[in-house]
């Protein structure tokens, strides 16, 4: 029998999505503050009205909604899913005010795409953009990266239970440290570290490169922010092909590899722990699917002699393919020469690369390593047990921050979200080619919009149908959240109709 | 003679020759690899200079394309399009590739020749009077809705939920 939801239910949902609608609000402040200093009034103005309109709502949630019971599992998955809706919806007023997006839904998907930290962009004219609103396409991801429960979890919530199970709604279930808000905030103070270093170096570098002092700090922590988060947006039209230089591409390769990297890791690298890395299931199946992937791009780009040297093949092709892996979306290429110069065997590669995404707790998509490797050890398990005798008892280990023992259940949550995963990329691709586009140009944006990656064939433009468009924002709001709180949702949804 | 001949050729391309879209470079990259072309299109964000030469980008309202020029051409280009100037209008000369050996394999323009075809200005920001009225209705409505909810519960005051 299934139960209607209580009004305490949805008190509680109401309160708590206020809460972090406030959260969203008051982070609106900081573009409309660059704004102000780089005397942009109306820019400035677009954001006071969104920051101004999300507290009004966050707040009108908070009194209607007030209660002072503790969340269950079951609304803290809601609170996150409609949390991130809400912030979509929201966070798009700024943009939609600045007449740089053609409509509502292409200021939503591109707030969404951000937060999800995809990267993907429906912008028309980047080139002439303010500083706020450009500031802000950069934010979103910074912001949604570490999440955007993280964030209110770290000024708004005291306790710890209820903090817990958004937390986790969020896609996230591991903790660095005993408490989860102390995790959060130290997820915050890495991010905030490596933000301060990596835009002191790309600054440096934007003014070595003969960029203006100013707008090489801006750009340098807007790609920072971009990279960290896995994202892919740039502040520029070109991406990063704008800069003209290596050691631009060398510098974000490094933080891409470092925002796809899980946060417990990071922590050991900060507690010097520095064998956890190489011991680390994670980082190996990072290795061995970078370098399988990078194999099968590298064969499919000589095939078809997309690049004059094998030099230029080498740094065209490494570099799009950790964009993809680490499921950032920078390019150094045009959208369109995926298609045209790439080759079907080069961009299967990329689309593997994609599918597989990062490591698990980090900013980045995709299936995720730990998966991966979990999958792997219990099919190394199952053919030790077919050649061992009957009555001897196989054992799997694998190595994640501690020795673990293989479990049936672990293999079970793997395989099933690695199967909805598949489920998510199939879909946006066919939706694609209902709407005429070729097969493997819809496996690559669907496995990219689910994937929160953000590279583009081509598909991802201003002009595409409206249905496409919100195919892609369920994709990377699903592959985002990983599901579970979006299965929660739906499932709160069909309790509210069907039960009793 | 040489000389004379490419500055007449050059000449004739930049008179006469008919614009190429970034579009049209980049659909069809490999058949205008190492040909000359004639690009045009506004100068966006920096001008990168680097050593004797400077990068610059050009938007020609579909796609921006690097390009590739002497630091003495790059001297004629005095505004460059952002939020707050439109950038000058150039037409360049010069050799696409596709994929450019000297470059990282960048697709880029070499440019041999520049014309500004119209120079670009300041844009000053009018006030938009509608936002700057919605912004205090709003703020106003804010403002009430904050003593209101003030009335009941501190806003601010942090949930204190049971320990885990």
């Amino acid at each position: 029998m299934i139960l209607k939801p209580q009004l305490q239910d949805l008190k509680n949902i109401g309160y708590y999505s206020g809460k972090i609608i406030i959260g969203v609000g008051l982070t609106m402040l900081v573009p409309a503050v660059i704004g102000l200093l780089f005397a942009e009034i109306n820019p400035a103005l677009d954001f006071l009205i969104a920051t101004e309109i999300t507290s009004i709502i966050g707040l009108i949630l908070t009194k209607l909604c007030f209660t002072e019971e503790d969340l269950n599992w079951m609304q803290g998955m809601i609170v996150v899913s409609l949390s991130w809706v809400a912030a979509m919806l929201l966070g798009a007023i700024p943009l939609y005010l600045s007449g740089h997006w053609g409509s509502y839904l292409d200021a939503c998907f591109d707030v969404m795409s951000g937060f999800t930290t995809t990267g993907l962009t429906l912008v028309q004219d980047l080139d002439h953009i303010s500083y706020a609103h450009n500031l802000w396409r950069h934010f979103t991801p910074f912001l949604g990266g570490q999440g955007i429960v993280v964030i209110a979890l770290c000024f708004f919530v005291k306790g710890v239970s209820g903090a817990f199970k958004m937390y986790v709604g969020e896609a996230r279930d591991e903790r660095l440290l005993p408490n989860v808000i102390d995790t959060s905030r130290f997820i915050w103070l890495v991010s905030i570290v490596y933000l301060i270093l990596s835009t002191l170096v790309l600054g440096i570098v934007g003014i070595a490169n003969g960029m203006k002092t100013a707008n090489a700090f801006f750009h340098g922590a807007c790609i920072f922010m971009a990279a960290f988060d896995t994202a892919g947006f740039a502040p520029q039209s070109q991406n990063i092909l704008y800069y003209h230089s290596l050691l631009f591409e060398v510098i974000t390769i490094v933080i891409m590899f470092l925002g796809a990297m899980n946060f417990n890791l990071h922590y050991h690298l900060w507690t010097g722990n520095r064998r956890e890395i190489w011991k680390n299931i994670e980082s190996r199946a990072l290795c061995i699917t970078l370098l399988f992937t990078f194999l099968i791009t590298l064969i499919g780009l000589n095939q078809v002699g997309s690049y004059p040297r094998a030099v230029i093949m080498f740094r065209k092709g490494f570099y799009q393919l950790i964009s993809g892996h680490t499921t950032t979306g920078y390019m150094t290429i045009y959208a369109r020469q995926f298609i045209n110069d790439w080759g079907a065997l080069a961009l299967a590669g990329l689309i593997c690369a994609m599918a597989f995404g990062g490591g698990s707790c980090s900013t980045a998509g995709g299936i995720k390593m730990l998966r991966l490797g979990i999958i792997v050890k219990a099919l190394q398990q199952d053919l030790k047990r077919i050649v061992s005798p009957e009555p001897a008892i196989v054992e799997q280990r694998l190595h994640h921050l501690k020795e673990i023992f293989l479990e049936d259940k672990q293999v079970r949550a793997a395989l099933l979200i690695t199967l909805a995963y598949l489920v998510l990329y199939g879909i946006g691709a066919l939706v694609g080619m209902f709407y005429g586009y070729p097969f493997l140009d819809s496996l690559f944006e669907s496995t990219s919009a689910a994937a929160n990656v953000g590279l583009s064939c081509g598909i991802t433009t201003p002009g595409m149908p409206a249905g496409l468009k919100l195919t892609y924002i369920v994709q990377m709001w699903a592959g985002r959240l990983e599901f579970m709180s979006v299965f929660t949702l739906i499932g709160f949804f069909i309790a509210a109709i069907k039960g009793r | 003679m040489k000389t004379a001949i490419s500055l007449i050729f050059f000449c004739w391309t930049v008179c006469y020759a008919q614009h190429i879209s970034s579009t049209e470079l980049i659909n069809k990259a490999k058949e205008y690899d190492g040909k000359s072309v004639v690009y045009a299109g506004e100068v966006i964000g920096d001008v990168m200079v680097r050593g004797d030469f400077a990068w610059i980008n050009l938007n020609d309202g579909q796609n921006a394309i690097g390009i590739w020029l002497d630091k003495e051409l790059a001297k004629e280009i005095k505004f460059t399009g952002s939020y707050q100037a439109k950038g000058d209008r150039l037409e360049i000369a010069g050799v696409f590739h596709c994929s450019c050996i000297q470059h990282g394999g960048d697709m880029d323009i070499h440019a041999q020749n520049l014309r500004k075809i119209s120079p670009g200005k300041l844009v000053k920001e009018q006030l938009h009077t509608g936002k700057r009225n919605f912004t205090i209705i709003l703020f106003g409505i804010l403002f009430l809705v904050l003593i209101f909810v003030r009335h009941q519960s501190s806003f601010g005051d942090k949930v204190k939920l049971p320990q885990e």
